[in-house]
């Protein structure tokens, strides 16, 4: 089998050719310091700083206020204990949701055992936060409020600004991971009042191991890697040049045509969710379905277990994921899909499609098609199925 | 991650079913922890003549079913109660450690199952009156 369909762009994405050329020069020719004084550790800084310009021109922040870090996690760790370290004499107190990415969810648990503690509002069944449970959230020794832009399982877009002003209003810092966000929608973190921003190049046809934190000037936080004077002295390392570069050729070549990309992956991605609705019975779409991201189709397809669907999808050359419990390797399924109300059973057969400008109609009746084989074929395995049908 | 045999028995798995009349039928596993096994035996004197299942679960739930089925089909009750999870993994080429619960769960079903033909007949089943069924640890 030649045909190889790749639908799970929300968990990394393909190298642009344009990007990988910018960043190649930068291994072998440009391989500078940018802390050192000599001409190619100067030739280095300049390019790094042009990168960082870039950055921060695309989410109308300051050059300053952009920090490159390792990633999307590394940038939440940061923004999160960072935070929390530097103003506990104010309080200990965070709010996020049920429903954010394990690096915040898992660092908030982590300031818990540490002494802090989290409200974790909860989401409606399309996996939506409600400014107001922000709001009532609030106590007197709360110190952060970190929620994310867009939900990677679902898609659903979360009201930032509502949050935002919310934040602002009560003078307590607002973190938002954007790593789905960054490269598809308009961000203007001065507009929407976000003190702190994580972005990750890998999800927008950049390389893996890159990211930044937006830090709004005056915010007080700790820094978490400690060593030389990088990065203004705040995130400590010989900086990762070719990846910073490599980011910001990814995100000019995201933001040259987001508006009209948007439109054309939104009619795809309604396409293919109608169509997996029309070809298998008993389907549900997790997630709102208007405020999603253009990319995303998640759908819960009863009486059969995730991980079985993505194998049968990976032998027919389609890579897909799954809200499964057998996927991750732990006792639960998705706590996004739970949050959201879905039973376990039903959330053990969620399947995430997320597409890119790569995909075609015609991978699109390819993907139905398959998927609808297979799930034809897992249910007649099932007996949660055979008790369906016999209870009709 | 899996093995060619667990890939054979998950996209062509032997004795999926049910089984009209089956003189014993288990069940184990629960929804919540994403796996279901389902076993029919038709037995004649003391030979297990069929066996068919149904599984909800993932790839190698599947393929620990659909081996059992295999090791004990033709088999006595006294042979088939000496087939354990090891043996199920073994004859799968083995299976990822945090796979392991799937090839209990298909030495469990197949001992509910004849749990329930030893309630139905009243034949007494060595070994079954202090067979433990708890969910395995995932």
């Amino acid at each position: 089998m030649n045909k190889y369909i790749y639908m799970d762009n929300a968990a990394t994405t393909k190298v642009d050719d344009k990007v990988l050329d910018v960043m190649l020069p930068y291994f072998k020719e440009e391989y500078g310091n940018p802390s050192s004084t000599y001409s190619l550790g100067v030739k280095a800084r300049v390019a790094m700083e042009e990168a960082r310009a870039y950055v921060a021109k695309t989410i109308n922040a300051e050059d300053k206020e952009i920090f490159f870090t390792s990633g999307g996690s590394e940038a939440d760790n940061w923004a999160i204990k960072g935070v929390a370290y530097a103003n506990q004499a104010k309080g200990k107190h965070i709010i996020t949701s049920k429903v954010e990415h394990h690096a915040v969810l898992h660092t908030c648990e982590y300031l818990e055992k540490k002494g802090y503690e989290v409200t974790y509002v909860d989401v409606d069944e399309f996996g939506m936060v409600n400014p107001k449970d922000v709001e009532d959230a609030i106590r007197e020794d709360t110190i952060l409020i970190t929620i994310m832009y867009a939900n990677n399982e679902v898609g659903t877009i979360m009201p930032i600004k509502e949050i935002g002003e919310i934040a602002k209003a009560h003078n307590i810092y607002f973190h938002t991971d954007a790593v789905q966000v960054v490269g598809v929608l308009d961000i203007d973190v001065k507009e929407l009042n976000i003190d702190l921003l994580s972005m990750s190049a890998h999800k927008l046809h950049g390389p893996k191991g890159i990211g930044a934190l937006y830090i709004k000037r005056g915010v007080k936080i700790d820094s978490l890697i400690i060593g030389g004077g990088q990065e203004k002295s705040r995130r400590a390392g010989t900086e990762n040049l070719a990846g910073i570069v490599g980011m910001a050729k990814a995100l000019e070549l995201a933001y040259s045509d987001n508006t009209e990309r948007n439109i054309r992956l939104i009619e795809k991605r309604d396409l293919l969710i109608n169509k997996i609705m029309e070809a298998i019975p008993h389907t549900k779409l997790n997630g709102h379905p208007e405020k999603r991201l253009p990319g995303n189709v998640n759908v819960s397809i009863r009486f059969i277990e995730g991980e079985g669907m993505l194998l049968s999808l990976d032998m027919m050359g389609i890579a897909a994921s799954s809200g499964s419990a057998c996927t991750s390797g732990s006792l639960d399924p998705s706590h996004v899909l739970l949050a959201m109300g879905l039973t376990h059973e039903i959330a053990h057969g969620s399947l995430r499609l997320s597409i890119s400008e790569e995909n075609t109609i015609e991978d699109i009746d390819y993907v139905v098609k398959t998927l609808a084989k297979a799930v034809e074929r897992l249910r007649l395995m099932s007996p949660l199925y055979e008790d369906f049908i016999k209870g009709e | 991650m899996y093995s060619e045999a667990v890939m054979d028995h998950f996209t062509n798995p032997r004795n999926v079913g049910e089984l009209e009349n089956a003189d014993g039928i288990g069940e184990v596993g629960n929804p919540k922890c994403g796996d279901i096994m389902k076993m029919y035996l038709k037995i004649n004197g003391d030979v297990i003549e069929d066996v068919k299942f149904k599984t909800f679960g993932c790839g190698s739930a599947i393929a620990s079913s659909s081996m059992v089925t295999e090791l004990i089909k033709g088999k006595t009750i006294q042979e088939a109660m000496k087939i354990s999870n090891q043996d199920v993994a073994e004859e799968l080429g083995g299976l990822p450690p945090v796979k392991m619960h799937c090839s209990v769960l298909a030495e469990q079903a197949i001992k509910s199952a004849l749990q329930d033909y030893s309630h139905k007949t009243g034949i007494k089943i060595e070994g079954l009156e202090d067979f433990d069924f708890t969910e395995p640890e995932h």
